[in-house]
């Protein structure tokens, strides 16, 4: 055989987001500290929007009251329907179309953006049932929505986002910005 | 009054001419009509009849109703033309005694009408200009068909070198010959009727009918004696074009504009199907207003292009291993760019293509393994189509060789059960394709420590049935829905404190390494709800495919 693989049994697997996904960042989304966004690329072009670790409603033990994916009276993300696979009918999103509201039980409520512009193909719904997933699982089972970019513009969507490196800078920086008396 | 008139070829063939065919005959000729297509518009469907040298069959023709000329002004026809009245006579003698020529010509006349000078005259001039180009078939069926021709076609077809025992031919005709051939049928169209009112103009002999009756017999005879047949695997294209009357067609598309709707594959909107429909639905009178009747004198003959020859596809299945994580089952592109070197259809292709001197392949296979899965047991049915073979039959013993060739040049894959197929047959892969099970073997990785005892309860599930909403990995080209499908059963093999070989049968079109990560909550359940713990998969193998096609054939 010409393609003996070792596989090292010791070693942590990376995860199935690492192995399939780039990760993207939208630090401080429209100018509010620290509300970080994260987009999962994979290689096929789909996107899946997260929170990034980063954001406050992970932070300090909140728990989650309602998370509504009506974000104005006309719309509603959980409308949302495609069909066949071109995707018909699905909503087509903008950079900062909103996706969600999530309000925290100490009534601090933040909205979550698209982030890139595509065609909206799901809304986690398991969320609505089982908030604290969103707690739990941030970068996989309590992601938020998935979006399909244009062909042409899989590249383009992801040049005004941060790449890992650069999002963790950004973080580190308002750490010892943090740490420091102003 | 239906007097027969019995032609006498010199080859024996009889002209099935009636008296009624006088006046169509004379009217064609005048036209400028070979004497091919006037046999066709007189609907005679005598092949000989085709196949005798055309000279022959315009002098018959032309002494034909120059008998009946004769009667009505014997001067002008002897003086213009002396030698053919003679022959005329002669033939005249050998017809049946109990009908004399003087006498039917006599009351033909008085039915049908003499012929005016006009039309006399006009005979005579087309026998001086017997070389010329037919009006309607633009001389296909004058110097473009013979036995020069036939030469030429089996030269291009034996450079070739296919292996075949019959062929059918396939001629195609520029589109404006259905033009000129209407303008025709409307010419004699009364006359015809007069004949018989059934006759319509589906009745008239085709070009592309007359000359495979010509051609096929000398085709066959300058290939040595295969059989040159209406139904075959193997087609020899004979096409012409006419550059010089493509403008026939063109005031088609102000008349009935919808029909020639420009399409992107096709080069012009006047293809022959085209044309045949805008032409059912113009009206004579329209038809008479932009065209000539009958039509123009051209200048040129069709031009022959190049002989295409063309072999129906040959279908061989069986089934493939793949021993690598590291190659997928088709080329693999991203962006343009080949991603991986090889693939499992070329790796079966190569050596296909070579023994049956194919152009190109299909491949299709019962489902499809990741690229990084390998593919064991008895294997993954396959079936290929060859196309355009030039050598189509291999016997059980060459298809056995060619199994050992195509195992020997890889050690990635392997195939068994090859067999030359029919291409009926290849469906039957793809019917059974959703029922049927499959089994794999997977190495699971746990995030938590887990301990012998922890995983044996998984080999007790049965029937789990599962939600899987259509996989991010192949979102982009698939619906997004939710399928139902059943893991049948399970099997754990422990092997280290975060790690163990799952198997699994399940039902076709279960994906199984959604089953295992979850792939984001949306495969429910899955291996991590199960075990209440991250878990990941890092290998995995497909140990059968159970589809009972192609049979096995043993070793
Ligand atoms: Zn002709």
């Amino acid at each position: 055989m010409d393609c003996v693989e070792q596989t090292d049994t010791e070693a942590k697997a990376p995860s199935v987001v690492d192995r399939y996904y780039t990760r993207w960042y939208r630090a401080d989304m429209k100018g509010k500290p620290c509300e970080d966004h994260c987009v999962l690329q994979h290689s096929n072009r789909i996107c899946v929007v997260t929170l990034a670790d980063t954001h406050p409603i992970l932070q300090n033990g909140r728990t989650i009251k309602s998370i509504n994916y009506q974000i104005s009276n006309g719309c509603s993300r959980l409308n949302n329907k495609v069909s066949g696979k071109s995707k018909r009918g699905g909503q087509f999103l903008t950079d900062f179309a909103p996706l969600c509201r999530i309000t925290c039980t100490d009534e601090t409520e933040y909205t979550i953006y698209s982030c890139i512009r595509g065609r909206l193909l799901e809304v986690n719904e398991n969320i609505l049932e089982t908030p604290s997933l969103l707690l739990e699982k941030p970068s996989t089972e309590g992601y938020i929505a998935v979006i399909l970019p244009k062909f042409e513009e899989s590249k383009s969507i992801t040049e005004n986002l941060l790449s890992r490196e650069e999002f963790e800078s950004v973080v580190s920086k308002r750490t010892v910005a943090q740490s420091q008396p102003s | 009054m239906n007097h027969l008139c019995v032609r006498i070829l010199q080859s024996g063939v009889m002209l099935p001419l009636k008296e009624k065919d006088k006046p169509i005959v004379q009217k064609l000729l005048s036209a400028g009509c070979c004497a091919r297509c006037v046999l066709r518009f007189c609907c005679v469907s005598v092949q000989a009849a085709y196949r005798q040298p055309q000279q022959d069959t315009l002098k018959e023709l032309q002494d034909f109703i120059s008998s009946a000329e004769n009667s009505k002004s014997p001067d002008s026809a002897g003086a213009e033309s002396t030698d053919r009245n003679n022959k005329s006579h002669d033939a005249a003698v050998s017809e049946p005694p109990e009908d004399p020529p003087s006498k039917r010509a006599k009351l033909e006349l008085s039915a049908t009408g003499a012929p005016s000078e006009e039309d006399a005259a006009a005979v005579v001039k087309q026998k001086d200009e017997e070389s010329c180009v037919c009006v309607v078939c633009l001389g296909v069926l004058q110097e473009l068909c013979g036995p020069t021709q036939a030469v030429k076609i089996a030269e291009a077809v034996k450079a070739e070198k296919y292996e075949f025992d019959t062929l059918v031919l396939s001629v195609s005709l520029p589109a404006q010959l259905c033009v000129r051939e209407h303008s025709c049928w409307l010419h004699v169209k009364k006359e015809l009727r007069e004949k018989s009112v059934a006759l319509d103009k589906d009745d008239v002999i085709q070009v592309k009918e007359a000359f495979k009756w010509i051609m096929q017999g000398l085709v066959a005879r300058a290939l040595g004696g295969v059989a040159v047949v209406t139904r075959s695997l193997f087609e020899v294209g004979v096409e012409f074009t006419h550059p010089e009357t493509d403008a026939d067609c063109h005031f088609l598309a102000t008349t009935c504009p919808d029909c020639f709707k420009p399409t992107k594959n096709k080069q012009s909107v006047f293809t022959r199907m085209a044309v045949v429909k805008a032409l059912e639905k113009i009206s004579d009178a329209k038809f008479l207003k932009h065209y000539p009747c009958p039509p123009a004198q051209p200048s040129s003959s069709c031009m022959p292009r190049d002989i295409q020859c063309l072999h129906g596809s040959v279908f061989v299945a069986g089934r493939y291993n793949k021993f690598c994580r590291s190659l997928p089952q088709t080329p693999w592109v991203i962006d343009g760019e080949r991603r991986m070197e090889s693939s499992v259809e070329e790796l079966i292709a190569a050596p296909l293509l070579s023994s049956f001197r194919a152009n190109s392949f299909n491949f299709s296979s019962s489902g499809r393994e990741d690229v990084d899965v390998r593919t064991l047991g008895n294997g993954r049915p396959f079936a290929m189509e060859l196309l355009n073979p030039h050598r189509s039959r291999l016997s059980k013993v060459e298809m056995k060789q060619l199994q050992e060739t195509i195992n020997k040049s890889s050690d990635k894959i392997r195939v068994r059960d090859l067999q030359i197929v029919t291409r009926d047959a290849m469906s039957r892969m793809k019917e059974g394709e959703e029922e049927k099970t499959k089994s794999y073997t997977a190495l699971i990785w746990t995030q938590k420590p887990i301990q012998r005892d922890d995983i044996t309860f998984i080999d007790d599930i049965k029937d789990l049935t599962l939600d899987q909403k259509t996989p991010l990995r192949v979102l982009h080209r698939r619906a997004l829905a939710v399928r139902q499908r059943v893991i049948h059963s399970m099997n754990t093999r422990f092997l280290d404190s975060h790690h163990f070989y799952l198997g699994l049968k399940t039902q076709a079109g279960t994906y199984i390494k959604e089953f295992v990560h979850g792939d984001f909550g949306r495969t429910v359940p899955n291996l991590c709800k199960l075990l209440k713990t991250d878990t990941d998969i890092l290998e995995l193998d497909v140990e059968s495919v159970d589809v009972d096609w192609p049979p096995s054939i043993p070793e």
